[in-house]
């Protein structure tokens, strides 16, 4: 098993982050350690990408402040799938490889890691074919194998279904499971409140920057506290 | 034989004036293509991605430097090499030497703000899957400059056009002295008011042949960026 230990809990204390004037996350305090999947759930513009990316070390917070256990989080064994992720300029290969590359994978292995992680999300079709020329699902799940090459301790999932056909979806879940069952901590966003049920060890519920409601998903389904949380249960529009 | 024959003459029978003069023309501005690309690209890329204070003033000031007047780099140039001039001891002025630096001059602010255009746009894109990626700043400048390759061709050869069709820099330092210093441009601009039409329009030819090859590469190389990088 990996050193988990140095790396989980994320622990966000009153974070809020401001840009341009607009408040994206107000006061939000969470624990994220090991189990199965964190699951962010919410209505767009609730703040759930920006947690994300905060977590991720990616925006600054305006105030408020992310501890992860140990060291600074440059350091740390984490890796993201954006909602739109970036195809690099090259094959679909090629992108894993530079991953591989990125994470100091030994060159001598990159080859055979190229492609498994390739395999792991169903591409090993497409290797040769130009990254940018596949389709926006095919690009998710590229995006989903890069992120996996610097076997990651800690995983961000921006609506990593989003764009995906069932059939698709099933596979990215299935790769999540596995992740889930290795020690590998997901930590997902999702519109698909079916994803949440399916995936999820505990949900945490954002609305307008807030966070409204969070706790472990079997409690979270049977007996929501806040209104937000049972109109969003009951498949009702949040506003 | 009218003129325009006897031009067709030159370029069938490969005459040794006219090819050597085709010949220094493609030595000069290629070498200050290079030099050129070797100034200009990381400085495009640290332009691109290094932030300083004056750093938007300076690429205003780079992109205006794109259409330098060839007469004016040719009479810094001439100032700088001439006898009186600070670098007038090297004895490079009339040399192809001293036509090369000209076109460097000339070049370089195109590669180097073109560069910038396209490391910086090609950042954009990127910035957020490196930084994801814990990437390094030189692995980071390698990458940039790797994918973009295609797009940085491109910037050469719009810089070698620029350099192979210039007359007034390699005129002023060049001095169009046959067989020594004399290119396509400096010949055609010189030989026409002296009479010798035909090797100026035999020179006019090549000129305008290599100008639809350069664009026919940059076409090729556009393409092929398709196929291999989406």
């Amino acid at each position: 098993m990996r050193a988990q230990a140095i790396d989980l809990p994320i622990t966000f204390e009153h974070v809020r982050i401001l840009a341009g004037g607009v408040t994206i996350l107000d006061g939000i305090s969470l624990t994220i350690s090991h189990g199965s999947p964190t699951v962010l759930i919410g209505p767009n513009g609730a703040g759930k990408t920006a947690l994300l990316r905060a977590a991720m070390g990616l925006v600054n917070v305006t105030s408020g402040r992310i501890d992860w256990t140990g060291q600074g989080v440059a350091s740390k064994r984490y890796a993201i799938v954006f909602q739109r992720p970036t195809m690099l300029r090259r094959r679909a290969a090629g992108n894993v490889r530079y991953a591989l590359a990125a994470a100091n994978v030994p060159r001598a292995s990159r080859s055979d890691r190229t492609a498994e992680l390739l395999a792991l999300v169903g591409l090993d079709h497409l290797a040769r074919r130009p990254a940018r020329r596949l389709s926006g699902g095919e690009q998710q799940r590229l995006a989903l194998a890069r992120a996996l090459a610097s076997d990651p301790v800690v995983l961000f999932l921006d609506e990593p279904t989003a764009s995906l056909d069932p059939a698709a979806t099933n596979a990215i879940e299935d790769v999540i499971r596995s992740l889930t069952a290795r020690g590998v901590k997901v930590v997902m966003s999702t519109h698909d409140i079916g994803q949440a049920r399916r995936l999820a060890g505990d949900i945490v519920l954002l609305h307008r920057g807030r966070l409204v409601e969070r706790g472990p998903a079997a409690d979270f389904f049977a007996k929501p506290r806040s209104e937000e949380a049972k109109k969003f249960i009951a498949g009702e529009l949040l506003l | 034989m009218p003129e325009d024959v006897s031009a067709f003459h030159l370029l069938l029978t490969a005459d040794p004036m006219l090819l050597a003069i085709v010949r220094l023309s493609l030595i000069v501005s290629l070498s200050a293509v290079l030099f050129a690309a070797m100034i200009g690209v990381p400085a495009g890329a640290a332009l691109a991605l290094i932030r300083f204070s004056g750093r938007e003033c300076l690429i205003v000031v780079l992109n205006a430097m794109m259409g330098l007047p060839p007469v004016v780099v040719g009479l810094g140039v001439f100032l700088a090499l001439s006898r009186s001039g600070p670098l007038g001891s090297l004895g490079l002025l009339f040399t192809p030497q001293a036509m090369i630096i000209a076109q460097t001059i000339l070049v370089a602010p195109i590669i180097a703000a073109l560069s910038r255009q396209t490391i910086e746009d090609l950042w954009a894109e990127y910035r957020d899957e490196l930084t994801a990626m814990n990437v390094g700043p030189a692995r980071r400048v390698a990458t940039l400059v790797w994918d973009a390759r295609f797009s940085l061709v491109t910037a050469l050869l719009a810089g070698f056009g620029r350099a192979v069709g210039e007359v007034g820099a390699i005129i002023i330092v060049g001095g169009n002295i046959e067989s020594y210093t004399r290119t396509m441009t400096t010949a055609i601009a010189l030989e026409t008011s002296r009479g010798d039409l035909p090797l100026a329009i035999g020179l006019g030819m090549v000129l305008i042949c290599i100008a639809i090859s350069i664009n026919a590469l940059a076409w090729g190389v556009r393409r092929a960026s398709e196929r291999y990088a989406g």
